[in-house]
């Protein structure tokens, strides 16, 4: 075959060799992934999304740290039996906020898109210091340390600030207040939340997760995180979205 | 060797690298043992530091990174020195290279454990470590390319341009996906430019194609050089290289989002996904074609040679695997496996079976060279590792794909009243014996690692063990420190 005679060339110039694997394995990374920055064509608008609370996004980082993607996804798929065991499936509007993303690949512990609100705080707590304690057979590794340790919430304005850098739109008013709101909703009804309501909302979680007062701990912090989510978007007042089975 | 037929070859570091490949080697395996048997036994976890969620990073990027990572350094650099008959350009850098990539592994690990991580899938490290992966891996490129273009052969033999294309696109890959900008430049604490949906489709094209140019790409550069070299026979055909090698990278970079089946990426992209890694399937059986074919004429050399056994038993793995990839890729099909064992079991019969095998096959060939022995210290225990191994593989595989069609058909599984079967935890418990054979199955796999280590010891000493004959049956003279024990025995 004549074009194969041409390989020569390429194999007698190194230089044009890694030229030509540059161009080719640049193209099926272009065309998939530029089209995804046209937003508007993959999230579609929904209702209630909103950043995280400063708390909550010191419970996401705590979720990174520990390495909990390892283990549990966060991305329902529109199967059956996914949606009946976890609820709604996944939008996309609802991980846009996530950086990076915490689908996850494996389930060796359940789901966690929405179990906001499907526990109370204080199972939690009892299930991330024993998790046997409540779950016997349960094959969870122990967190008991967040409830000792206090949650680094000084610098969350940096936090804040360098999200809204990157296009999470955290306005001056949250970054100044970061610190404070964190404790507010640590806090919760011992103190006056009106600010921070004011500035995430009326659907807000505040009050003392994990029943140590004047302290907000990584557990705090943590459990926030897993009651927010699932929980921001009202699908009840979603139009566009359809049930989609299998 | 003739100083006038071989050039002054950089052969010290290369051996720094095969001895690096073996020793985290061993940590890589070791570490996967321990956490499938946390995954059976979850006493084993000990907060904080010790945990699943901290271990399994050390794990994947200790086999993939440092045990792979070395396994291609060292290689790359004999090969590419013996195809272009010179010597490796600039060794100041060649050696940085070295002490650069230990020092970026120790710290992405000492990271993990500490629970700095970007929480992305084989892209851990925090954004201090990926800045100096970086210089790391252009200083490789340029001691790649500075020895190709002042090489002494006109034709640029095929093992370079899988590593070639190797180096280049894993270097496009961690430049993409490692867009995070960090919170405090004093800081450890990093945040990913893209979110969501962006961010899983940059991680996952990052993600497959760490498979398809780390994995793949730079172990077939290996298998292209020392398959045909223990075979004594060229490669099968030089046109079935070119056909495989630019349609294998071609197709490779498009096949990420079949990780992403079912979600919010959009449905073209996923199709895109789909289509080509079932297309996929057949530029990858071209190279397993292509090494097994090159024993045309020598299959009898494989009675006899553990090291070439290893070699071929690893194309058997690759094609195994790049068969299994495209199936799981169906999206009907990964409704099931995505989320289960199966995908863990896929992953390592590729990685153990393809990439464990390749690399303990050229290592039992490059040891002999870089230390000047004729031969390993034991064929024969190369051949209690080659069982071990592969006994360990078929009871990981076998656990993995049980468990995982189990638990995947559990979850989806109804009673007669519309209602589902299984709570999520009687799944959960129904995978504890295949976790306890998984865990064997590892346990066996690093025996056998263990057991290459002290045959290299034993052959570094300039030992034969008694009683040993060479690949091709022949006697060997047993030595101790580089001398003979006694003459041969006659008459076997």
């Amino acid at each position: 075959m004549k074009l194969l005679e041409k390989h020569e060339v390429l194999e007698k110039n190194s230089i044009l060799l890694l030229i030509g694997i540059i161009v080719v394995v640049l193209i099926g990374g272009i065309i998939e992934i530029i089209p995804l920055f046209r937003k508007e064509t993959v999230i579609e608008p929904v209702e209630g999304m909103r950043p995280y609370t400063p708390l909550e996004l010191a419970g996401y980082n705590i979720y990174l740290r520990e390495g909990c993607y390892n283990c549990h996804s966060q991305h329902i798929r529109p199967l059956r039996d996914e949606v009946t065991r976890y609820g709604h499936y996944s939008l996309a509007a609802e991980s846009m906020y996530d950086h990076p993303f915490q689908w996850g690949s494996k389930r060796t512990g359940p789901d966690l898109s929405r179990v906001g609100g499907k526990y109370s705080d204080e199972w939690h707590v009892a299930h991330l210091i024993k998790p046997q304690s409540v779950v016997p057979e349960s094959i969870m590794p122990s967190y008991s340390f967040l409830m000792r340790r206090a949650a680094t919430i000084s610098d969350l304005d940096k936090h804040l600030k360098t999200l809204r850098m990157i296009g999470v739109p955290y306005t001056e008013d949250m970054i100044a207040n970061a610190e404070k709101d964190a404790v507010a909703q640590a806090t919760g009804d011992r103190v006056d939340t009106s600010g921070f309501v004011s500035r995430y909302g009326e659907k807000v979680n505040a009050r003392d997760f994990d029943g140590q007062q004047h302290t907000v701990t990584e557990m705090d912090a943590l459990v926030a995180y897993l009651q927010v989510l699932g929980t921001m978007v009202d699908f009840k007042s979603a139009k566009n979205i359809h049930m989609v089975e299998e | 060797m003739n100083a006038q037929t071989h050039p002054n070859y950089n052969m010290d570091v290369v051996k720094l690298f095969t001895l690096a490949t073996c020793f985290w080697g061993v940590v890589g395996m070791l570490v996967g043992v321990i956490i499938a048997l946390q995954l059976a036994f979850p006493v084993l976890n000990i907060e904080p530091l010790l945990t699943f969620g901290r271990l399994r990073p050390i794990h994947t990027s200790g086999v993939i990174f440092a045990f792979g990572g070395n396994a291609l350094f060292a290689t790359s650099y004999y090969i590419v020195q013996r195809t272009c008959r010179v010597r490796l350009w600039n060794d100041k850098l060649a050696f940085f290279t070295f002490w650069g990539y230990q020092t970026f592994i120790v710290m992405a690990a000492f990271g993990y454990l500490m629970g700095v991580t970007q929480a992305k899938e084989y892209a851990e490290p925090e954004w201090y470590a990926d800045i100096w992966l970086t210089i790391v891996w252009v200083a490789y490129l340029l001691v790649f390319l500075g020895t190709v273009i002042k090489r002494k052969e006109p034709h640029l033999y095929v093992a370079n341009w899988f590593f070639l294309a190797f180096i280049i696109t894993v270097a496009v890959l961690h430049l993409g996906n490692a867009m995070h900008i960090p919170v405090d430049i004093r800081g450890l604490k990093s945040y990913s430019v893209t979110s969501g949906v962006q961010s899983a489709m940059i991680q996952w094209w990052y993600g497959h194609n760490a498979v398809g140019f780390f994995l793949t790409a730079g172990f077939l550069g290996m298998m292209y050089y020392f398959i045909p070299k223990r075979a004594e026979r060229p490669v099968y055909s030089y046109r079935l290289s070119i056909v495989h090698f630019w349609s294998l990278i071609f197709i490779y970079i498009w096949a990420g989002p079949h990780h992403l089946h079912y979600t919010a990426l959009p449905d073209w992209a996923q199709t895109l996904g789909m289509t080509f890694s079932v297309m996929l399937w057949m530029p990858s059986w071209g190279g397993m074609i292509n090494g097994a074919m090159t024993l045309s004429g020598a299959w009898h050399k494989l009675r006899k040679d553990p090291v070439l056994q290893f070699m071929i038993v690893s194309l058997a793995f690759y094609g195994m695997g790049t068969f299994e990839g495209p199936l799981l890729s169906i999206r009907v099909v990964n409704a099931l496996s995505h989320y289960t064992d199966w995908t863990i079991g896929h992953v390592h019969s590729a990685a153990l079976g393809w990439n464990g095998f390749i690399t303990f096959g050229a290592l039992y060939m490059l040891v002999p060279l870089l230390w000047e022995r004729k031969e390993v210290y034991s064929l024969k225990l190369v051949s209690v590792h080659l069982w071990l191994g592969t006994f360990g593989i078929v009871l990981y595989i076998t656990a993995m794909w049980a468990s995982g069609i189990m638990q995947g058909l559990m979850w989806r599984s109804y009673d007669e009243m519309g209602f589902l079967t299984y709570s999520f935890v009687e799944t959960v418990v129904a995978m504890h014996p295949f976790y306890v054979i998984r865990a064997m199955g590892g346990l066996l796999f690093l025996t056998g690692t263990l057991l290459m280590c002290y045959n290299f010891y034993r052959t570094i000493k300039g030992d034969v063990r008694a009683g040993e004959v060479d690949k091709n049956g022949q006697p060997r003279v047993p030595m101790l420190n580089g001398k003979a024990l006694s003459a041969p025995q006659e008459g076997k």
